[in-house]
């Protein structure tokens, strides 16, 4: 990476996340003295001393790019969130999680209420008589000690403040990581305001090398252990649902290679707010029945498609939460 | 009563925050270690069809995604009453020494070994891997960084990505391997034994070969006693991917050995209104609260109790090593915390080795990846050895095999206490009345919980840029009293 | 208050619309709460519409078209059927009512049965009362 400008101040924040999109910027291995020689990682807690008052002292806009991935699940992710907000020129929500509440995004299907009940009261290991449950201040016998508010849904970065740019995927894939910084680092020109980059703009089936015709059509849709994936031909074609088509392309398909359907954590493809309500579509479109009891029947294999076609983007969808 | 916040704590995977009490006389009076975060994927996996979860429940660590991928493949083998072939368990258990490999690798060079080999009471700008360079080479630098990557590709080679597996299907894997990329990981588990060996040598020049580091090993103020949990064999040895969990006491006697549908029996869970992070004990023995000795329900779940709990290492390098370890330290079972940097090396040779012999398995390239399934009994548990710990997924589903119920206890988990007590022994025995709490103090107690692992483990903790750590000492209205600054 | 439910109906041109068209200029009464929204065949409305009804504020969402072998385009009006089998099980599992997702195939000379569609699927969805949906799914900052 050639560049003669002033060494870029970046951070690395997680909210409700994984960890996994901190290693998928780690997973640049070797690169990461390149990386070092053109940034300076001011705030980056899993790799990195700096404390939650050392950004809070820096001046706004002190930051040149923040990598924030995680979903926002509690009181301190949406402080953060605004926080590296003010304190960055660049905010990217960078992985699924950030972007469209990713897997924890599920959660949008229950409650607090019902998640506290099940993880505190119910579990199968769990003895709790006293009924306890966390609580954001508590007063214990030497002092006040204090844990943040657990929120009763998830949302993803853009839903709490202005983002900048969105890098895809459950973790992005590092290559992609490694265009954009290098863009950045370059002084390239930047894609205008709310732009996904680190991705292609059209889906998976784009770029997918399974074997497919124009013409799908299925009269059963099938659970991926309910059939002998042949390895070749698309997952869609052989009855087993694929998100393909409502996803935008940009991995390399890995989960495909491997023999996996895709779920989708790329997000929608350029032009498509709803993956999900694009899925249905898709879907809707190949079932090669006519017949409303027939229709219902193929219909009825389609276990949970509520969680699938939303497996990673429930809290940005259409309908953003279970009601009731 | 003074307060010290540290928060948050870096270098570990998720979030934590320390709460240090201080009494009156300036002396430690209770220490918190809080983890303010949940997400609940046992309540949100209610409902999706149970093959979703292997790929869904990595996303609970991204740093140890094949622990919970392989945890939840074996808990829903069980859920449809199957075993899969043994060309697909042994492709499995590969991708999982590959996954121990990378993760031990980092864990040590990244955060262990700074402390020893630049000095636990070193500034931190060199306790960290530069520092580490500095005095080992550049060369071996880089060496730790290559011999990560080519475990991450490994498992990317077997598991669809390093981080988003999704190798495991119900009685089965999804993908083979072919002799050409069979010949490739030989070469490159030949690779990880001599990079573990290696290892041993660095550890065992630098840390044993200094008494001083023998004697805080010992008898400094990171020592707890406690039952030590960790799977084996039908031999009694160590295993990570299969076998029964076996307890043993805190003198080495065993406790229990239960196969995994009967880990209901034997460990339960505590809830304090403080953390949203549960605290597992042996259900048999009970609650005492955060106490530690015999009459204690609390237990360790870290590499050192896989050690203490086992009769030996299964692979022949790696069990001349642990005899080493235990006649260095007198004897099973050893309760030093920081000993479990010890055990890890260990642990990563013997990864390094049972990849090889995986490896050369001539079943390992076999064509038969998937049992045929029939009914659905509907319940199952699967029970690997997390790198942070023993690590259970239960799932309980409807007939058509959808979600119903979910019960977790993650590695780190199981330490939740042991990370409490341990963070305030640590604490108290370097904070005394008029100590001047500076940086090697605070390294100190950190390395408590850095011993544990419940951090991630990468190579870029040093990164220049680094800040200096701030703590402060308030009094209970919140008013700041001191605020000390590591640089 | 009384409530008074917010209706969409979307009505494919050809048959269903003139078929409502009918039930006006001949003067039938049919309840004043429904928003009619004009398509070229039910085959052309995406699930996204319905949701987006919904999310905006819809209590009842409505789709006619054309009846079996008599669409315009052929098959629009079973991909219609079938992108509502579909829709009717994802609402369900995001507690959404099934009965507030309505499809009926209305023909150009039926605009008696319109107006007796309207009126009883508002009725029903007066029975349901007002759906939560935008008020739940509101990001309070
Ligand atoms: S996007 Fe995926 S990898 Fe990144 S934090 Fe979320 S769950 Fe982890
Ligand atoms: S549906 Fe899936 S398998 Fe088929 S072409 Fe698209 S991405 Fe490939
Ligand atoms: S194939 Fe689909 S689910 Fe898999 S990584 Fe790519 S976008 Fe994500
Ligand atoms: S034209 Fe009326 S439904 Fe297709």
């Amino acid at each position: 990476m050639e560049t003669n400008r002033q060494k870029l101040k970046m951070a690395v924040y997680w909210a409700a996340s994984c960890g996994g999109c901190c290693v998928s910027v780690l997973d640049v291995h070797e690169k990461l003295f390149d990386v070092v020689a053109a940034a300076d990682l001011l705030f980056w807690p899993i790799a990195l001393d700096t404390k939650y008052r050392d950004v809070e002292e820096m001046p706004d806009n002190h930051l040149d790019l923040t990598l924030f991935n995680g979903a926002i699940r509690n009181s301190e992710n949406e402080h953060l969130a605004k926080l590296l907000r003010k304190k960055s020129k660049i905010l990217v929500a960078y992985g699924s999680c950030a972007h469209l509440g990713g897997i924890p995004g599920l959660a949008n299907f229950t409650s607090k209420e019902e998640i506290f009940k099940r993880v505190y009261h119910e579990s199968e290991s769990t003895i709790n008589p006293e009924k306890t449950l966390p609580s954001p201040v508590c007063e214990v016998k030497e002092g006040t000690i204090t844990i943040p508010e657990f929120y009763d849904d998830v949302r993803s970065l853009s839903q709490v403040t202005d983002v900048d740019y969105f890098i895809p995927g459950c973790p992005p894939q590092t290559e992609r990581l490694v265009e954009v910084f290098t863009a950045i680092v370059t002084g390239a020109e930047l894609p205008p305001k709310g732009s996904v980059v680190g991705a292609g703009t059209r889906t998976q089936c784009d770029e997918c090398i399974r074997e497919k015709t124009e013409n799908k059509q299925i009269k059963k849709f099938y659970r991926p252990w309910e059939i002998a994936d042949d390895g070749i031909t698309c997952f869609l074609e052989q009855g087993v649902i694929c998100m393909g088509p409502a996803t935008r392309s940009g991995c390399g398909y890995r989960c495909i290679k491997g023999n996996a359907p895709c779920r989708g954590c790329y997000g929608p493809p350029a032009g498509v707010p709803d993956p999900g309500a694009k899925m249905m579509s898709a879907v809707a479109g190949i079932i090669d029945e006519k017949e409303p009891g027939e229709i219902s029947k193929v219909v009825a294999d389609i276990a949970d498609p509520a969680g699938l076609f939303y497996r990673f983007s429930l809290p940005v969808s259409l309908i953003r939460k279970k009601v009731s | 009563m003074k307060k010290i916040t540290i928060d948050p704590i870096t270098r570990l995977e998720g979030h934590g925050k320390i709460e240090i009490f201080l009494n009156g006389g300036g002396e430690v009076e209770n220490v918190y270690f809080q983890v303010p975060e949940l997400r609940g994927f046992e309540k949100f996996c209610e409902g999706r069809p149970v093959e979703e979860l292997p790929a869904i429940v990595t996303k609970i660590c991204g740093v140890c995604p094949g622990c919970h991928h392989m945890a939840s493949g074996k808990a829903v083998d069980a859920v449809f009453g199957v075993e899969p072939p043994p060309t697909a368990k042994k492709i499995r258990e590969l991708f999982y020494m590959a996954h121990y490999v990378h993760s031990h690798t980092a864990h040590f060079y990244a955060l262990a070994a700074p402390d020893f080999v630049v000095g636990p009471d070193a500034p931190a700008a060199k306790r960290n891997i530069l520092g580490l360079i500095e005095k080992v080479g550049k060369e071996a630098g880089l060496e730790v960084i290559k011999q990560r990557r080519i475990a991450q590709e490994i498992q990317a080679l077997l598991a669809g990505h390093q981080t988003f597996n999704i190798m495991n299907i119900p009685g089965g894997v999804r993908k083979g391997l072919t002799e050409e990329e069979r010949d490739d990981i030989v070469e490159k588990a030949r690779g990880f034994i001599r990079f573990a060996e290696f290892t041993i040598k660095i550890f065992g020049d630098v840390v044993l070969g200094n008494k001083a580091y023998v004697d805080l090993i010992l008898n400094g103020p990171y020592k707890l006693n406690l039952h030590s949990m960790g799977l084996v064999d039908s031999n009694n040895k160590v295993n990570f991917y299969d076998g029964k969990v076996r307890v043993v006491d805190t003198k080495g006697k065993e406790l229990y050995k239960y196969s995994p549908p009967e880990y209901i029996d034997y460990v339960a869970e505590h809830v304090e209104p403080w953390s949203y992070l549960k605290f597992p004990y042996l259900k048999k023995i009970g609650w005492k609260g955060f106490i530690d000795g015999q009459e204690s329900g609390v237990y360790h779940a870290t590499p050192l109790s896989r050690l203490n709990a086992a009769d030996g290492m299964a692979t022949p390098l790696a069990q001349k090593e642990y005899e080493n370890m235990y006649s260095t330290l007198g004897g099973k079972p050893v309760h030093a915390t920081l000993a479990m940097h010890w055990a890890r090396v260990i642990e990563l040779l013997y990864s390094a080795e049972r990849c090889l012999e995986l490896a050369t398995d001539p079943e390992i390239t076999g064509k038969d990846l998937r049992a045929p399934l029939g009914p659905i009994p509907g319940e199952g548990v699967g029970i690997v050895e997390a790198q942070r710990g023993t690590l259970t997924h239960h799932y309980i589903t409807d007939e058509k095999g959808i979600v119903k119920k979910v019960n977790l206890i993650v590695g780190t988990t199981n330490n939740n206490a042991p990370i409490c007590m341990s963070l305030k022994k640590a604490a108290s025995g370097l904070i005394k009345k008029d100590t001047e709490i500076n940086d090697g103090i605070l390294n100190m107690i950190e390395m408590a919980f850095r011993a544990y692992d419940p951090c991630f483990s990468c190579a870029t903790h040093s990164l220049p840029g680094q800040m200096p750590m701030i703590l402060e000492i308030r009094d209970t209205g919140g008013g700041l009293v001191k605020r000390f600054i590591r640089n | 208050m009384e409530f008074k439910p917010r209706i969409i109906a979307f009505l494919c041109n050809w048959c269903s619309y003139t078929g409502a068209d009918l039930a006006g200029t001949s003067r039938m009464e049919y309840r004043e709460n429904v928003r009619v929204i004009r398509v070229m065949c039910s085959g052309r409305v995406e699930p996204s519409f319905v949701l987006k009804a919904f999310a905006s504020g819809a209590d009842g969402v409505l789709i006619c078209g054309c009846h079996p072998g008599d669409c315009h385009y052929q098959e629009g009006n079973y991909r219609c059927l079938r992108r509502f089998t579909l829709l009717q099980k994802y609402i369900i599992q995001m507690g959404i009512e099934s009965e507030r997702l309505k499809l009926e195939w209305i023909s150009a000379s039926e605009g008696k049965q319109f107006a007796e569609l309207v009126n009883s699927f508002t009725e029903t969805i007066t029975e349901l009362g007002p759906c939560s949906i935008r008020e739940k799914t509101k990001i309070l900052l």
